[in-house]
């Protein structure tokens, strides 16, 4: 029998969590849900956070713009301040019932190493908010994911929101995924990129991917390879030196490094003829 | 079956709880609407909406698919939007409207979109029909004339193995009027 508490508010949220640190949480469903039914899962206690409307809110702040942990893929595809690379995200994770459900911060706590999202926030240099009884702390992006289906997120603490910072002139960003099928598919590969440009120089380089490591990683290498140059759209064979991609029942190693390379590669042709 | 993740043992029994927001809870209380009707429901904390519409109410066109998430055959509306049964809990639907294929007919009359599909023989086995019946409901009440690309986006999350779809897109573009 799985015991379940609903929290309305954060503090609520909160104290439950300090007090059951083994439960699972419920956001919207679409991954906790799924992993009962395939048998994966049991959980002896949940707690559930739908009702928390307060951690919904997608709202500009200093600095940029603040999406909260409950948002769904629906309220972020259709917020005006939402970054295109990201609302672009949101329109491809599952479908329109998966988008009015899932959630922002499930996705993210979740961590599938398939996970739609992941390599926007890597992309955008977010920084995610987590909170507990103990008090509040941010963590970049880029430190969040440690190892597979692994997190910086101590027993007593939930994620409440995701920084990301405005955009710098001279910024251009963009979102690919590569499945199956356009919608319901699990992403062979899935990439962002953001480079800010300088005139003809990348001042900053962003390449980050899904499903090619068993954890959403930015490909260092050939973002080094990137910056301080010119847009070059061969420095993307770099990104082999900074992917790890396995065979499993959706792709193969091969499929997956050879579409890794093109689809960064193909992206950074595009911004280099644009910019032409 | 248990998460070796997590260390072994039952936590304390809990008072049951007298509705939702008050846990913990091994059984909840919610009270709902179902295609106007109203319900109140004393079930488990993990019970899904698609067990409690299928098994508790009789209301078997709300199809059981995947339970994945993936082939959309549950797809009923929450208060108008398109949500899927098998990935719902009804612990969460205290003051909701519930409306299944069943509530689409009003006064014995078929609603513009079953028409359609019925017209133009929109179904082979037919185990996808009440989900994009449900689907298409919740797209023509946001948008009455979609276009292709609204109507296509919306239909991906509907499996159809059996048609192809043309016909469900001849009968969705005859209700938009023609995506104007």
């Amino acid at each position: 029998m799985t015991h379940a508490w609903s929290a309305r508010t954060l503090d609520e949220a909160l104290r439950l969590r300090a007090d059951h640190p083994e439960a699972l949480i419920l956001a919207g469903g679409t991954d906790l849900m799924v992993q009962r039914a395939a048998g994966g899962l049991d959980p002896a206690e949940v707690l559930d956070l739908w009702s928390c409307r307060e951690l919904a809110a997608i709202e500009p702040e200093a600095g940029g713009l603040r999406v909260g942990a409950l948002a769904t893929w629906t309220d972020v595809a259709a917020h005006p301040a939402v970054p295109a690379v990201l609302r672009d995200c949101a329109r491809t994770i599952g479908a329109v019932q998966i988008q009015n459900r899932g959630t922002v911060g499930g996705n993210i706590v979740n961590a599938s190493p398939a996970g739609d999202s992941l390599p926007v926030w890597l992309a955008l240099d977010a920084r995610f908010e987590v909170a507990s009884v103990r008090g509040a702390r941010r963590v970049a992006a880029a430190d969040f994911f440690r190892g597979y289906r692994q997190v910086d997120l101590a027993a007593d603490e939930i994620l409440t929101a995701v920084h990301l910072p405005a955009p710098a002139p001279g910024e251009v960003a963009a979102f690919r995924k590569v499945g199956t099928r356009r919608a319901q598919s699990i992403s062979k590969v899935v990439f962002a990129g953001r480079l800010r440009l300088d005139g003809d120089r990348v001042a900053l380089a962003r390449l980050a991917f899904g499903s090619v490591a068993p954890v959403p990683l930015r490909a260092v290498s050939a973002e080094a390879a990137l910056e301080g140059g010119p847009v070059r759209p061969e420095a993307a064979d770099a990104v082999l030196q900074d992917i790890a991609p396995i065979d499993d029942v959706r792709s193969t190693a091969r499929y997956r490094a050879r579409v890794a390379v093109a689809v960064a590669r193909a992206w950074l042709r595009d911004v280099a003829g644009a910019g032409a | 079956m248990s998460d070796p993740t997590r260390p072994g043992g039952s936590p304390p029994e809990p008072p049951r709880s007298r509705g939702p927001g008050r846990g913990p809870a091994s059984e909840v209380v919610a009270s709902f609407l179902v295609n106007g009707e109203a319900v109140r429901a004393l079930v488990p904390a993990t019970r899904t909406l698609l067990e409690f519409l299928r098994d508790e109410l009789g209301l078997t066109g709300t199809k059981h698919g995947c339970d994945l998430g993936d082939c959309g055959a549950c797809t009923v509306l929450v208060d108008g939007v398109p949500r899927l049964a098998c990935l719902t809990l009804v612990a969460e639907l205290e003051g909701a409207a519930v409306t299944t294929v069943e509530g689409l007919a009003a006064d014995g009359r078929l609603s513009p979109i079953q028409d359609a599909l019925d017209r133009h023989g929109a179904a082979q086995c037919g185990y996808c029909t009440p989900g994009i019946a449900v689907n298409l409901t919740a797209l023509l009440a946001e948008e009455p004339h979609p276009d292709d690309a609204a109507i296509r986006e919306v239909l991906g999350s509907n499996i159809c193995r059996c048609t192809g779809y043309t016909r469900i897109l001849d009968a969705a573009r005859e209700v938009a009027g023609g995506g104007q």
